[in-house]
């Protein structure tokens, strides 16, 4: 008896799931109305699927339907598949009832273009008013803004929602041209640009009026399709950085290209999604937002691919044998969290540690560094005195050899046929 | 040097009432143990603690002083493991800080302040999991109503969590292996204990069918659709999915039943 429902849910939920993100995080709405909800600052993933991914938020389009006809995606409008739509009180109940039970930390609401912009983004807008004044829902709201729509809409969405984003879709210009010619970088870059401008204003006027409300708190992001046409990993990481810097954006995610219909423009169907190269593209993000790398640093035109067999950071020092080994007792904070198996939270701990005695090897394997790779690149109280075999090519099959499964290992989504 | 034995009831005011103690009495080489895994041995006499609000205030205070806010927190998140083990490095750890100098527990090098902050994260991924694993099922009544069965004692650390969130709906959380349980009845949290021990022991995680709402029924059918629909096949890794959802909290879950 459930069966109209039910069927919705699974055609939306399945359009809406090659959008990867599922952060709930950076959120700070309190509940102060005695509604219900409130945003966890850390962010909650409340599931994992199958697939290793975090549940957050029930991820759903308003519908699938879409005026257009872009080849990456399976709810183009040439695509053989089911179509539906939910009404407006359909997503708040989910919604409500999902969040009241705790399975999810809040909605991320997208959709499919019908009709036009305005109209598809008013009807997004209309949901998120409705949770926020009716129900005094305080969870978590990412909305997908609709590039095209009217900045007054997108100033109200700005005041529902905690997060907004607008996907790049290719990493390049030329990419997004081949494979989706009705869409421009530039038609990203309007909408990214008009809001990063009002969270910067309501951040001001915050500073002087208190009761100024909130305005896109967890800020904006993006998402990139990565191994559907041919971009290096240089090409995919400029850009990344480029809209960090120009557009003050949380986060980009990559997403490795699943195959979903012959197309000559693309790899072929059953092709395995680039999930190591996605793995390394991470990894060199977080390089860049946390550990004060730049990116040219890692990438260049003598690299423009990063190692599929070892992590970016270890193939920055291998690159880099000049700058080590450093001395865990004496070197900079900054230093030390570019030691491959060192990470920030560690190289607190070193840091504050050492002021109370010199540092001996036991400690740090205790403090849970990945002392395999970290051995190669420091000194401590009791290192003794030889000349560092400092072979960096040496040093790599070293490390490789020892830590075998995990580098070695085929990727485990590998198909099985039967 | 005389090895002295202190036995104490377990609680937090407990064991910070043995650490008094230990520095009234001067103390040096001490053995730890709680009033039920401790067996009387005939070659030597154990001290019984016995657990004095005053002194348990004054110790709290001196670690107020001695240790910043962040540090304190991890000291009271560390006791909710409850093992004797814990029970040993935290006494220690707060011999050491009242023995240096302020600052002394950034000293990782330390094996006492190494072992209060890994217990503490220890402890604080059991509370986070548990705010995220938790899944209510709204009863005939009308109240929100879950089991838990937490590695670590994590109720106390959840409370706050849940009554902010959930401030609208009545929800009772309810630990299966500590026997007891919070009810938040749209104003304040109260302590409850349930006479239905014999039901509760068997294998059920769930209320029964005619104790629920008709509507959970629809609510736990879409959101086990939901929970497949958004999985990706081709991405299809279960090592990294039970790594972040390990098994023993499966029975749960709805969209695991």
């Amino acid at each position: 008896m459930y069966d109209r429902i039910r069927e919705k849910l699974q055609i939306l939920a399945d359009a809406a799931k090659y959008d990867v993100s599922c952060s709930s995080s950076g959120g700070n709405r309190k509940n102060d109305n005695k509604g219900l909800g409130d945003s966890s600052n850390s962010g909650i993933c409340h599931t994992y699927t199958e697939d290793g991914r975090c549940v957050s938020l029930l991820k759903i389009l308003l519908t699938n339907h879409c005026i257009y006809d872009c080849a990456f995606c399976v709810s183009r409008k040439s695509n053989d598949v089911k179509r539906a739509a939910f009404t407006v009180e359909e997503v708040v109940s989910l919604t409500m009832n999902f969040y009241r039970r705790n399975y999810i930390e809040g909605l991320f609401l997208s959709s499919g273009i019908f009709k036009n912009a305005d109209y598809t983004m008013e009807r997004l807008l209309r949901i998120v008013k409705l949770l926020r004044l009716e129900h005094k829902f305080n969870g978590y709201i990412h909305l997908k803004t609709i590039p095209g729509a009217s900045e007054e809409l997108l100033s109200e969405a700005g005041l529902y929602a905690d997060r907004m984003s607008i996907n790049l879709e290719m990493p390049t210009e030329a990419g997004l041209k081949l494979l989706a010619p009705e869409k421009s970088h530039a038609a990203v870059r309007q909408p990214l640009k008009f809001i990063q401008q009002g969270i910067a204003n309501y951040k001001d006027e915050k500073r002087l009026i208190k009761s100024v409300p909130k305005f896109v708190p967890a800020g904006q992001s993006t998402q990139m399709v990565i191994g559907a046409t041919p971009e290096t990993d240089k090409e995919i990481m400029y850009t990344a950085d480029e809209y960090y810097k120009n557009f003050s954006l949380k986060r980009v995610y990559y997403s490795g290209y699943i195959p979903i219909s012959h197309d000559d423009r693309m790899p072929a169907l059953g092709t395995k999604p680039p999930l190591l190269r996605e793995n390394r593209l991470y990894q060199t993000d977080w390089l860049m937002r946390f550990y004060h790398f730049e990116i040219d640093e890692i990438l260049n035109d003598e690299h423009p691919n990063l190692d599929e067999q070892i992590d970016p950071k270890l193939s920055w020092a291998l690159r880099n044998p000049q700058f080590f080994p450093i001395d865990i007792n004496s070197a900079d904070y900054k230093m030390i969290m570019r030691v491959p198996g060192i990470g920030i939270a560690s190289a607190l701990k070193i840091i504050q540690a050492r002021k109370f005695g010199k540092l001996h090897f036991f400690q740090l394997k205790k403090m849970g560094i990945a002392t395999n790779r970290a051995k190669h690149f420091i000194r401590c109280a009791d290192s003794p005195f030889q000349l560092n075999d400092s072979d960096p090519v040496k040093i790599r099959q070293v490390i490789l050899n020892e830590s075998q499964s995990k580098f070695f290992k085929p990727p485990t989504n590998q198909l099985t046929l039967f | 040097m005389i090895m002295e034995i202190y036995v104490f009831d377990g609680s937090l005011k407990g064991l910070l009432t043995a650490i008094f103690e230990y520095f009234e009495r001067k103390a040096s080489q001490v053995r730890l143990y709680t009033t039920i895994n401790y067996q009387p041995s005939l070659l030597q006499e154990a001290l019984t603690i016995i657990t004095d609000e005053a002194k348990a205030d004054r110790v709290w205070k001196g670690l107020k002083k001695k240790l910043d806010s962040d540090w304190l927190r991890k000291f009271y998140v560390a006791w909710h493991a409850e093992d004797a083990e814990t029970f040993k490095n935290l006494f220690w750890f707060a011999v050491y800080i009242f023995n240096n100098e302020h600052g002394a527990f950034a000293n990782y090098g330390n094996e006492y302040v190494l072992a209060v902050a890994q217990m503490d994260r220890k402890v604080h991924r059991e509370k986070h999991r548990m705010e995220a694993f938790i899944r209510f099922q709204e009863t005939q009544d009308g109240i929100f109503f879950a089991f838990i069965d937490p590695d670590f004692n994590v109720l106390p650390l959840i409370l706050k969590h849940f009554k902010n969130r959930y401030a609208d709906q009545q929800w009772i959380i309810y630990d299966r292996r500590r026997k007891y349980g919070l009810y938040y009845d749209k104003l304040t949290v109260t302590e409850i204990t349930f006479d239905f021990t014999e039901e509760i022991t068997t294998t059920n995680v769930s209320l029964q069918a005619n104790q629920v709402d008709p509507k959970e029924e629809l609510y736990a059918i879409l959101w086990k659709d939901y929970f497949k629909s958004t999985n990706i096949v081709a991405r299809k890794n279960m090592k990294l999915h039970i790594r972040h959802v390990p098994k023993r909290y499966w029975r749960y879950l709805t969209e695991k039943w």
